[in-house]
């Protein structure tokens, strides 16, 4: 198991790498233009020396390295630097935005806890409700509850996040006015009340992508219930007398959960492309909207470090859940 | 079985196929629906001959008639059924208009996606010598973030496809090819595993021994035999093409403000959703109702086009 681990782990370095080339040609080759948006009253001599001070002049075989090591060596040194109050990067060069002129990662830095938040409380929430959903449905197959559960998850994939945010601010922000149909992001949370206006805040952005996990999970459990209810080694357990309880909850369940998990983690990746459409509904200013916001200001910089952390976090998960598979069923082994 | 047909005409294997297709309920009334708004979309403008672009500020803001059912005092017109927009253009007509674009994106990009994902497919599968290098490629593809990859592509590309073709045809090239290069994979990969296995069969072994070429063989003896996991891959994928496309428009990546899409008209009514909410609903329903169809069409056919299923 440890060598294969290894192996992927140096596998997925020259996948990252590739990604990394493909996301840099593709910037490098389409013809937008950084200096799109200035005001055409500068000189073109003043434009062209904009354009060096951007790090444009240089052709890309000097500047996609000059990225990686950028990525990859000064910014780690960067952090290690702020963490232990070394001095590893020596001043050398951050990657810097084009818009704001501050390095691509502080602004990640204070986007991401937004991002985490709603994301990552939408995934909890989702796979929380998905489980039980998943469960029973397959315990009782075509029962009313499964016949429910099936044709809300259909729901869930049909209808697009875009649609169930708009729809659900329409109906508990604008009709009930029961929750803000903006996420303030500005909000501190140190007391019960702000708290209290926390959790309503975060209750529609975190259903609407909760859906969407829901639907998908509660499907694969159930799928993976019923492969294993039909198991000879239920009908042995049932035999030897345990309890209902027993059979579905210790046997079924943690043999149906091995591909559940995978299906899990391949999901995360996922989700936070989900939220680049979430935020943009409830106006929260995390990644996805610095994204969009980069998209439409040309920030090559900016554009390039979040899709590529995005890819990253797609093969690292990709990795892991091959990696747990192979822990969790000794019957898959790799090496 | 026994032979209760009055009838001894041979009965072609997609009348069994129907028939299976025919008890699942869900996938029925997809089908149903789906044929509807395509109607409603390509032959709605024929009776309804309003122009989807027209102005007529005079008529704005107009409520959708059933409006009057419970508010005497809403301003409804029997010219305008679902109501009017902030310039006073038909919702109706704009509704049918975004769905031609939208459905007509939806199925060609969907289209090309099972072109490029049955060609790679068949070939890894069939071929050997290029099973390893297509599928590092698709495993490559799948590991990069797909969206936002599109949206730099619909932003980067939109100019010089436009100069090239036209704002709306330029668009509409841009957004099928967009989505049509980044769904191909999954086909692909259930594509390949099925031809592989052909391939081991006694058919494909007799086809071999009296010499068929590759390419007949291929045409003849192993696509239509991976025809059903295509069709429920083009379901799946003209499900998500819609959603995609959609998407970008929502985000205003998409088509031009003046040319209406589903996913458009939406991401335009969005600022006024609070005091006219029916405007996001006609297009969001209509958009999901799609989808939902297609998604239960995709169900039915998956178990009618399962021989095991099939005839139980």
């Amino acid at each position: 198991m440890l060598t294969f681990t290894i192996r992927r782990l140096l596998l997925s370095i020259p996948t990252l790498l590739f990604i990394a080339f493909v996301i840099f040609m593709l910037l490098e080759l389409a013809p937008g233009d950084p200096m799109a948006q200035m005001p055409l009253t500068i000189p073109p001599e003043v434009k062209e020396k904009m354009r060096l001070a951007l790090g444009l002049g240089e052709p890309w075989w000097v500047r996609f390295p000059l990225w990686l090591k950028q990525f990859f060596i000064v910014e780690p040194q960067y952090w290690i630097d702020s963490a232990f109050g070394t001095n590893f990067a020596d001043g050398a060069q951050r990657i810097i935005s084009f818009q704001s002129r501050s390095p691509v990662f502080d602004t990640i830095a204070q986007r991401m806890p937004q991002t985490l938040w709603v994301v990552g409380m939408s995934y909890v929430v989702g796979v929380l409700i998905a489980l039980p959903i998943g469960i029973i449905s397959a315990y009782r197959q075509y029962s009313v509850f499964d016949q429910t559960g099936t044709f809300v998850s259909m729901i869930g994939f049909s209808v697009p996040p875009f649609f169930s945010g708009v729809l659900l601010i329409v109906i508990f922000s604008v009709q009930l006015k029961w929750l803000p149909s903006i996420y303030d992001t500005t909000h501190v949370v140190n007391s019960w009340d702000s708290f209290v206006v926390q959790l309503r805040q975060m209750i529609m952005p975190v259903m609407v992508l909760a859906l969407q996990t829901t639907a998908q999970v509660s499907r694969y459990m159930r799928a993976s219930m019923l492969d294993n209810l039909t198991q000879d080694y239920v009908r042995t357990a049932r035999a030897k007398g345990m309890s209902e309880s027993v059979v579905v909850m210790k046997h079924v369940l943690r043999n149906s959960m091995i591909p559940v998990i995978t299906v899990i983690a391949l999901g995360i990746p996922a989700i936070f492309g989900g939220a680049i459409i979430t935020e943009q509904i409830f106006k929260v200013n995390g990644l996805g909207q610095l994204l969009i916001i980069a998209l439409q200001g040309n920030d090559i910089p900016m554009v390039m470090t979040i899709t590529f952390l995005l890819a990253v976090l797609i093969v690292m998960m990709n990795l892991i859940a091959d990696v747990l598979y192979g822990i969790l069923d000794p019957r898959i082994r790799y090496d | 079985m026994t032979d209760t047909n009055m009838t001894a005409a041979p009965r072609s294997q997609w009348w069994d196929v129907w028939d299976q297709f025919k008890t699942h309920k869900g996938a029925v009334m997809g089908l149903g629906f789906l044929i509807f708004i395509t109607l409603f979309c390509m032959l709605g403008p024929v009776v309804w001959d309003v122009d989807p672009g027209k102005l007529n500020i005079r008529n704005k803001n107009l409520r959708p008639i059933i409006n009057a059912l419970w508010d005497a005092d809403a301003k409804v017109a029997w010219a305008n059924p679902m109501g009017t927009d902030n310039l006073g253009r038909d919702i109706m007509a704009n509704i049918m208009q975004g769905g031609r674009i939208s459905l007509a994106v939806g199925w060609t990009a969907m289209v090309l996606a099972l072109l490029i994902g049955t060609t790679i497919g068949v070939l890894a599968g069939y071929f050997r010598r290029f099973d390893g290098l297509l599928m590092r490629f698709t495993d490559l593809v799948l590991a990069l973030p797909l969206l936002p990859l599109l949206l730099v592509m619909m932003l980067l590309f939109r100019d010089p496809l436009r100069a090239a073709f036209g704002p709306e045809q330029g668009i509409f090239i841009l957004i099928v090819t967009g989505i049509g290069i980044t769904s191909w994979m999954q086909t692909a990969r259930i594509v390949r595993g099925d031809v592989m296995a052909l391939k081991e069969r006694e058919f494909v072994l007799a086809a071999r021994s009296i010499g068929t070429p590759a390419r007949r063989m291929i045409t003849r003896h192993l696509l239509p035999n991976v025809l059903s996991p295509i069709m429920v891959s083009a379901t799946l994928g003209l499900a998500t093409a819609i959603i995609t496309e959609s998407a970008l428009s929502f985000l205003g990546l998409g088509f031009p403000s003046d040319f209406p899409t589903w996913g458009k008209i939406l991401f335009d009514s969005v600022d006024r959703m609070t005091s006219f909410p029916e405007r996001v609903i006609w297009p969001g329903l209509a958009i999901s109702l799609t989808v939902l169809s297609v998604n239960y069409i995709g169900d039915g056919l998956r178990d009618a086009l399962d021989p095991r299923i099939r005839g139980l």
